[in-house]
């Protein structure tokens, strides 16, 4: 019998000492806690699949129908037939270029500050708590910010409810994001790099800029693309400021008109077309949403690819 | 002079520059927030010095409802709308957040992880109009109305709430991650040597090891979700004011959804209107809970970081 | 099963009484015969571990005996902390890691295909190289184990546990006051001695020991030493130790295990070199490079 059994070679096997140790029994329960903190991320898997699923369907008449016709056309809260989000995507387009402009130079120079000229100084931490409670004010309250400051305040400079204005309301919004992600980058580049430029007798400015900062570009980049995206699907700040939800005749401007007149942008049209009650603005909604959510993937892909692309292991 | 000393000042020129260049970005964080701060105080404290001159005085702060254009704030109608919405929003985020954190922490392999983390991203990356669309279209048809005859058919607080707890499953599904996998792995190792089963580590050392860190992601959650605007000014309805109600199967007001109704392109209400002010007043007051949520969560993951 | 029992039995008492008790398998009388006392808590049988592709130990045969304190030493990178986490299962917490060939365990192949690694561990307990309490009171620390095990349920009954367990590891006097407070309050010392009652709270059959002094100051050394002297009544241990003096002064049984470094891959493989009883290894130890090692001359 002992022999027959693949796992007694040796001395034999001793049934006192090992009795139990084989056999599973089907652990019922712990099946179950694995089964439903399954279920539980598959839950959200499906609610997103929906969500994708959903919006193609619904805009699949008008994608076949108007393509074209729907991405160059005009801002049309009032006709859903010639509704379309040629203004939303510059819009956008335009309000991240001024949030790039204004946040990154900021966010990354205050980031250097933190981690490379006072990272240990009391200084330092009131500035980190301070952008992490920056990080957790909602979106609605820049837009207060923004209609106060950039719009009444300094509207003369600004030209009041205008990309201008808009931007700089979304810049102050994902500021402390680039701050955050760059503060990371730059923790990541190790301390010998620093050491050895400093040691071949570099200034703090010499290191920052030959070392440091090419050490952690990737990083950097990814963190302000994911900012880009943040601002991209932002609504509520920039309709505080004043985007235009009815009807926008624009189109034909030079580039500083564009800057410092009415705007719209893709969250705001989504805004208006969800809002309409006619049956016909459901397509436009959802084929609007299509629109803005290709755009925001797309820089999240870039981010991620540039994360996987660059990523360094020191 | 010594060319060497030359060039070796402009250096430090130029080093000392950079510096003062740096530094001032770093002050100017603390310029945006003493003027968030600043504006909301001022433009509050005017609101309720004006509130205070008018017929009712303090008194419109409690009323039948919220009716900003008829003089009537009562800010409870508002409040409690709020707490309904986060409400259903948490008893959506929080089971769905941390079963899908306590799964990829401990149970699911490295390859399942790799695919999985990014879909949280791009849930995480949904702009909220986008969600508050979905909550119009498909939550409350599909899923109110049929679960409950008695639901508005077009707009409920429940329908919101549901669209804010779906933004709100990547956050706390992150931070609650983050937290149980700080959970030093030795000990892992000492519960597993000691003959626990997988689910007995998880439950009776991981999850309280991460204790600090899982509920500072449900209070940011739940700031997140007080704070989010475009899913319910979307799908909560009561565009002009609302009644003091309490069924989340009935459009609502919140604080939020308030301000969108208030402040937004060409509905705002003109610029010297008292209504219009109290919009300074919600934020204020919006502004004050974020905070106080936001100081407690971040709190918690120090306290917690000191632990390991 | 045991028709032949009684004769065996005396063979098998002649093995573990004799000198070769711990030794490579190669050299030992193998019976092929059942019985109800084998002689080995453990016998690994070619065993093989590897991390992904890369073999981390090859070919190991060792054996150890009931009651004894076996030492496992080496220089770093010879696999010794990799074959003791065979005896508890312990690789299969690492997603890559193989095993290959037997791990007996009182005669029973631990990485059979019906074999319960949880059960495997309440049996086998562990004790870490950094000292690693939960984050919880000194009592719930030790209690948790009787516990998850459904060993004792009542605090009453988890209270005599707690109480033995703390005694038998020379704690009791020190932290009977104090037992609800929290154990990452203890010193590194009192914790490693909390980790070891944590351990024999389940009442295990052996206690692994993974360099479990190599955190802790000389005077706290001392006191895991002498415990480990203690307990081995009760208890066989297996310590893995990078402490050549500490294996000479604790233990009965001395395992040696090398590094072999591949000249084309540098692929460094961890091999046993020999084991035998510790007094033999530290004084005519059979090979050269044991020799070496010991005296101080290798690597």
């Amino acid at each position: 019998m002992a022999l027959s059994s693949p796992a007694s070679i040796g001395g034999g096997t001793s049934r006192a000492m090992t009795a139990g140790l084989t056999g599973k029994s089907f652990d019922v329960k712990s099946k179950m806690v694995e089964a439903a903190l399954v279920l539980t991320l598959a839950a959200s898997m499906l609610i997103l699949l929906v969500l994708i699923v959903d919006l193609l369907a619904t805009s699949w008449p008008l994608w076949t129908d108007r393509p074209g016709d729907f991405l160059t056309g005009s801002l049309n809260s009032a006709n859903a037939q010639s509704a379309g989000v040629w203004q939303g995507i510059k819009g956008t387009l335009m309000l991240c270029l001024v949030v790039m402009v204004v946040a990154f130079p900021l966010g990354v120079a205050c980031a250097v500050y933190l981690e490379e000229y006072s990272s240990g100084s009391r200084f330092a931490k009131w500035t980190r708590i301070n952008v992490r409670n920056l990080a957790g004010v909602p979106s609605i309250v820049y837009g207060l910010l923004g209609l106060a400051i950039f719009v009444n305040a300094i509207g003369g400079f600004t030209g009041g409810r205008t990309v201008f204005a808009g931007g700089l309301t979304l810049a102050a919004l994902v500021l402390p994001i680039v701050v955050i992600t760059t503060s990371e980058a730059l923790r990541a580049v190790p301390r010998p790099i620093r050491e050895g430029a400093f040691g071949v007798g570099a200034t703090q400015w010499e290191v920052v800029k030959d070392h440091v900062l090419p050490a952690a570009a990737p990083g950097i980049l990814t963190g302000t693309v994911l900012s880009l995206a943040r601002a991209a699907g932002e609504a509520a700040p920039i309709l505080l400021v004043g985007a235009a939800t009815g009807l926008l005749r624009t189109g034909n401007q030079s580039f500083v008109e564009q800057l410092t007149g009415p705007f719209t942008a893709m969250p705001v049209v989504i805004f208006s077309y969800a809002r309409q009650p006619d049956d016909a603005f459901r397509e436009a909604t959802a084929a609007a949403s299509v629109v803005l959510l290709a755009l925001v993937l797309l820089m999240n892909a870039l981010a991620i690819w540039l994360r996987n692309r660059y990523d360094r292991k020191w | 002079m010594h060319p060497m000393i030359r060039t070796s000042r402009r250096r430090r020129r130029s080093d000392g520059a950079a510096r003062r260049v740096f530094q001032l970005a770093a002050l100017f964080t603390f310029v945006i927030t003493v003027l968030i701060i600043g504006t909301l105080a001022v433009d509050a404290w005017g609101f309720l010095s004006k509130l205070a001159d008018t017929p009712d005085g303090l008194g419109s702060l409690t009323a039948i409802g919220w009716f900003p254009r008829r003089g009537l704030y009562d800010i409870g109608t508002l409040v409690v709308g709020t707490l309904i919405v986060t409400g259903i929003a948490m008893l959506v985020a929080v089971p769905l957040g941390l079963g899908a954190a306590i799964f990829l922490s401990e149970y699911a392999r490295p390859r399942l992880r790799r695919y999985v983390k990014p879909l949280l991203e791009i849930l995480a990356g949904i702009p909220s109009v986008v969600l508050g669309y979905f909550a119009i279209a498909v939550i409350n048809p599909d899923i109110v109305v049929n679960l409950f005859s008695n639901a508005s058919k077009a707009f409920t607080l429940m329908a919101a709430g549901i669209g804010v707890g779906i933004l709100t499953i990547p956050i706390i599904a992150s931070v609650a991650e983050d937290a149980l996998r700080a959970v030093p792995h030795a000990l892992r190792e000492a519960s597993s040597g000691l003959g626990a089963k997988r689910s007995q580590t998880t439950f009776r050392v991981i999850i309280p090891g991460a204790i600090s860190g899982i509920v500072a992601a449900l209070i940011l959650g739940m700031s997140r979700a007080i704070g989010e605007t475009m899913v319910v000014a979307i799908a909560a309805g009561a565009v002009g004011g609302g009644l003091f109600q309490l069924t989340p199967l009935q459009p609502g007001q919140t604080m939020t959804g308030a301000m969108a109704a208030l402040g937004f392109g060409s509905d705002q209400v003109a610029g010297d209107n008292l209504a219009f002010e109290s919009l300074y007043f919600v934020g204020l007051l919006l502004f004050v809970m974020t905070f106080l949520l936001n100081y407690l969560s971040d709190r918690l993951v120090t306290r917690f970081r000191e632990v390991y | 099963m045991t028709e032949s029992g009684k004769p065996m039995n005396i063979v098998n008492e002649n093995v573990v009484g004799s000198d070769s008790g711990l030794q490579t398998i190669a050299s030992s009388e193998r019976t092929e015969v059942d019985t109800d006392t084998p002689p080995f808590v453990f016998e690994t049988i070619d065993l093989n571990v590897y991390y992904g592709d890369f073999r981390a130990v090859r070919d190991v045969n060792l054996t150890v005996a009931k009651n004894e304190i076996t030492a496992l030493i080496g220089p770093s990178g010879c696999g010794k902390s990799t074959v003791l986490r065979c005896f508890d299962r312990m690789n299969d917490l690492i997603e890559t890691a193989r095993v290959d060939g037997r791990v007996l365990y009182h005669g029973l192949d631990l990485y059979g295909p019906d074999v319960d690694a949880v059960e495997v561990r309440r049996r086998v307990g562990m004790v870490f190289q950094k000292p690693n309490p939960f984050p919880k009171s000194i009592f719930d620390n030790i209690a948790y184990g009787p516990r998850i095990s459904g060993m004792a349920k009542k605090k009453a009954d988890l209270a005599v546990i707690v109480e033995r367990s703390l005694r038998k590891a020379a704690l009791w006097d020190e932290v009977k006051d104090r037992l609800s407070s929290s154990a990452l309050g203890m010193s590194g010392g009192q914790q490693q001695r909390l980790c070891i009652a944590r351990a024999i709270a389940v009442d295990p059959d052996v206690l692994l020991m993974d360099e479990p002094c190599s955190s802790l100051d000389p005077i706290a050394t001392t006191r895991i030493e002498e415990l480990m002297k203690e307990i081995k009544d009760e208890y066989t241990i297996v310590i893995v130790t990078h402490n050549m003096q500490q294996a000479a002064r604790v233990s009965d049984r001395t395992a040696f295990f090398s590094v072999e470094v591949n000249e084309q891959s540098d692929a460094r493989t961890g091999i046993l070199v020999e084991a035998d009883a510790t007094e033999k290894i530290f004084s005519t130890p059979a090979d050269d490079r044991t020799e070496r090692y010991v005296t101080g001359r290798f690597g």
